[in-house]
């Protein structure tokens, strides 16, 4: 059998040695471990709170019933104690849509000039731009909260703190997702930007193209499946982000993200499983939806990144 | 449930202001870009530069340096006073400290190493196989999710009743089964580290998985041919075949997870909270800076996140430096 179909990758020629039942049984079992959890939350999130509470979801089996209850509870109780979740739900939205826009188009700005123009330090700009990669978000996360609450001094001179109120602090939130999102998604736009045919900048700057205009009217329509993998990443990202979200939006519904509420809710309330369930079933669903849309956009983008570099 | 969805209404107002802000940026950035006679490089470059290297500057380079000088002094912001390397000293010599090292050098040393190890079998073990990209997919998943939701997921997983009772965490049920007593798994110190870490591997699996396949896609039939021609077995195949020719793809993996890994905090936070003996520098340096408000020691753990993430980047600017010159 095995000299009819003869795999001709190294990966094919070891498959086939391997694909006794050993190889089938493990791949199953790693299949296996890595759905279930996730299966079991999601059977979990749709049964009667009394059900969730007193046995394991597996019993749905021998005795299914389904509701949404936990669902409509959670997302849109009257006290926000028990999740009022839609609320942060649409945080989530505010927060992620600009957050995505802003650092792409300064992504592609700054990747163009960086593999389109020619002036001395290039490359250690490039290079410096994605060592930050190195600066953990850690490290930036007090002194640019207090740029935004206190103000900075510089010398004899003092900023005035910007002191965002309400829904304002979505800005504090914007700006500090866009700066962090800077290194990597010039590296991986440069990329792409660099294997760029050259004839074809080069005949535009003979019909007196500038700069400018090579940048809107030719790179960007051509690197838009790079911009697309980068959106993807970002607002992955963004959307489950929980540290930047804990310290430039205050906790409260007003502009806090899903992530912050569900965190909440299981230190403070670990045992309410319908709550938890279904809660963190409404916060997995966009980016599920997005990632399985959009899959091959991000494994691209994912490649791009990580292979060559 | 009566939800008041005029409230709502201010949050979309700041959205559509966002946009239009975006908007408006981008527009006056293209048109002042398009009209400004830039006749040589340089300027047109530092034109482009200009929003990026500025959002950099504010963002990153003066915060980390100011942070730097934060983990000199002592807890507060105001007229802080210069401590040295106290905060440092404190960091290498409290119990509590040194337990939140040893846990970032266990998550460090084993996510890794195991999420890229099973990303390999996988990889190798469903290629060609019927149903590829499903199975793939599957793996690929939790990618998806967010480390908070992967927590819950978690820890639903490793919920606990007292013995008799039945069980609803499915790992204590199994345990059950098979005849032994409910266990705390995220209560016993150091036992809960290892299951926190085990929700990252689940998570970043995929993403090896990913990288490795295409890799070992991409490896050139002659050479496997010629080995095939040498009468290499399978598993020599493997190890001196498939391993070698995938080595810088596995580099990359291993390092981005490893930067991931120190990074850890949202798994760390919804599971746990740090209690138990299983904080890590991540997160110590939230708990310090924003809960116990000593953005001293804070600042020290981050400084010393730094110091452990730059030895690897410098490893990745190498590489990055070669290829150039390549090209």
């Amino acid at each position: 059998m095995s000299a009819l179909v003869d795999p001709p990758t190294a990966a094919g020629r070891v498959k086939r040695r391997l694909s006794s039942r050993t190889a089938t049984v493990v791949s199953i079992v790693i299949a296996l471990v890595w759905t279930i959890p996730t299966f079991g939350l999601f059977l979990s999130s749709l049964r009667p709170e009394d059900q969730i509470k007193s046995n394991g979801w597996w019993n749905f089996f021998s005795d299914p019933q389904l509701t949404l209850h936990n669902y409509g509870e959670v997302l849109f109780s009257a006290n926000d104690q028990s999740g009022r979740l839609a609320s942060y739900f649409i945080n989530s939205i505010v927060i992620t849509i600009p957050a995505v826009l802003f650092p792409l188009f300064f992504c592609a700005l700054a990747a163009y000039a960086l593999s389109w123009t020619k002036f001395r330090g290039r490359d250690w700009i490039y290079i410096a731009i994605f060592a930050l990669q190195v600066v953990p978000l850690q490290m930036a996360l007090v002194p640019l909260l207090s740029f935004f609450s206190k103000g900075i001094a510089i010398g004899s001179t003092y900023w005035k703190p910007w002191d965002f109120q309400g829904p304002d602090k979505f800005i504090q939130v914007w700006f500090a997702h866009a700066c962090f999102a800077l290194p990597l998604g010039i590296f991986l736009l440069h990329n792409f930007m660099a294997e760029l045919p050259n004839d074809l900048i080069e005949a535009a700057r003979v019909d007196g193209a500038g700069h400018a205009r090579i940048f809107r009217s030719i790179v960007l329509p051509l690197i838009v499946p790079a911009l697309a993998s980068l959106a993807i990443f970002q607002f992955l990202w963004v959307w489950n982000d929980l540290l930047v979200a804990m310290i430039f939006a205050d906790g409260t519904e007003k502009t806090a993200p899903l992530t912050v509420k569900l965190a909440d809710l299981a230190g403070t309330r670990g045992n309410e499983w319908q709550r938890l369930t279904a809660g963190a079933f409404v916060s997995i669903i966009v980016p599920l939806v997005v990632f399985l849309s959009l899959q091959r956009f991000f494994v691209r983008g994912l490649l791009a990144g990580s292979v060559k570099g | 449930m009566n939800f008041d969805w005029t409230a709502e209404g201010p949050k979309l107002l700041e959205l559509l202001y966002g946009v239009l802000a975006f908007l408006a940026v981008v527009g006056v950035l293209l048109l002042v870009l398009d009209k400004l006679p830039l006749r040589k490089d340089r300027w047109v470059a530092a034109a482009f530069l200009f929003p990026a290297g500025a959002l950099l500057m504010i963002g990153l380079i003066i915060p980390a340096i100011r942070t730097t000088i934060l983990s000199f002094q002592g807890a507060s912001t105001f007229e802080a006073k210069w401590v040295g390397l106290d905060n440092y000293k404190w960091i290498f010599t409290q119990r509590e400290a040194l337990i939140t090292l040893r846990n970032t050098l266990l998550w460090v040393v084993l996510v890794p190493l195991i999420a890229t190890s099973i990303g390999l079998i996988y990889a190798v073990l469903v290629d060609k196989a019927r149903l590829e990209s499903f199975a793939k997919a599957l793996i690929f998943m939790p990618m998806a999710i967010s480390f908070v939701g992967a927590g819950i997921i978690w820890k639903f997983v490793y919920a606990y009743r007292p013995p008799g009772e039945q069980q609803i965490g499915l790992l204590n049920q199994i345990v059950v089964w098979f005849g032994g007593e409910p266990r705390q798994w995220l209560l016993d110190s150091p036992w809960n580290t290892l299951f926190l870490i085990v929700v990252l591997i689940w998570i970043q699996a995929g993403f090896a998985m990913v990288v490795l396949s295409a890799s070992i896609k991409a490896i050139p039939t002659e050479i496997v041919e010629a080995a095939r021609l040498d009468g290499v077995t399978p598993w020599q195949m493997f190890w001196q075949v498939t391993i070698p020719s995938i080595r810088p793809a596995l580099i990359v993996v291993l390092v981005t997870i490893t930067v991931g890994t120190l990074k850890v905090f949202d798994i760390v936070r919804a599971m746990t909270s740090g209690n138990f003996d299983t904080s890590v520098l991540a997160y110590g340096m939230y708990d310090y800076a924003f809960v116990r408000y000593d953005s001293g020691k804070g600042a020290a753990f981050a400084v010393l996140l730094f110091v452990l993430v730059t030895p690897i980047i410098i490893y990745q600017i190498r590489n990055l430096r070669q290829q150039r010159t390549i090209r």
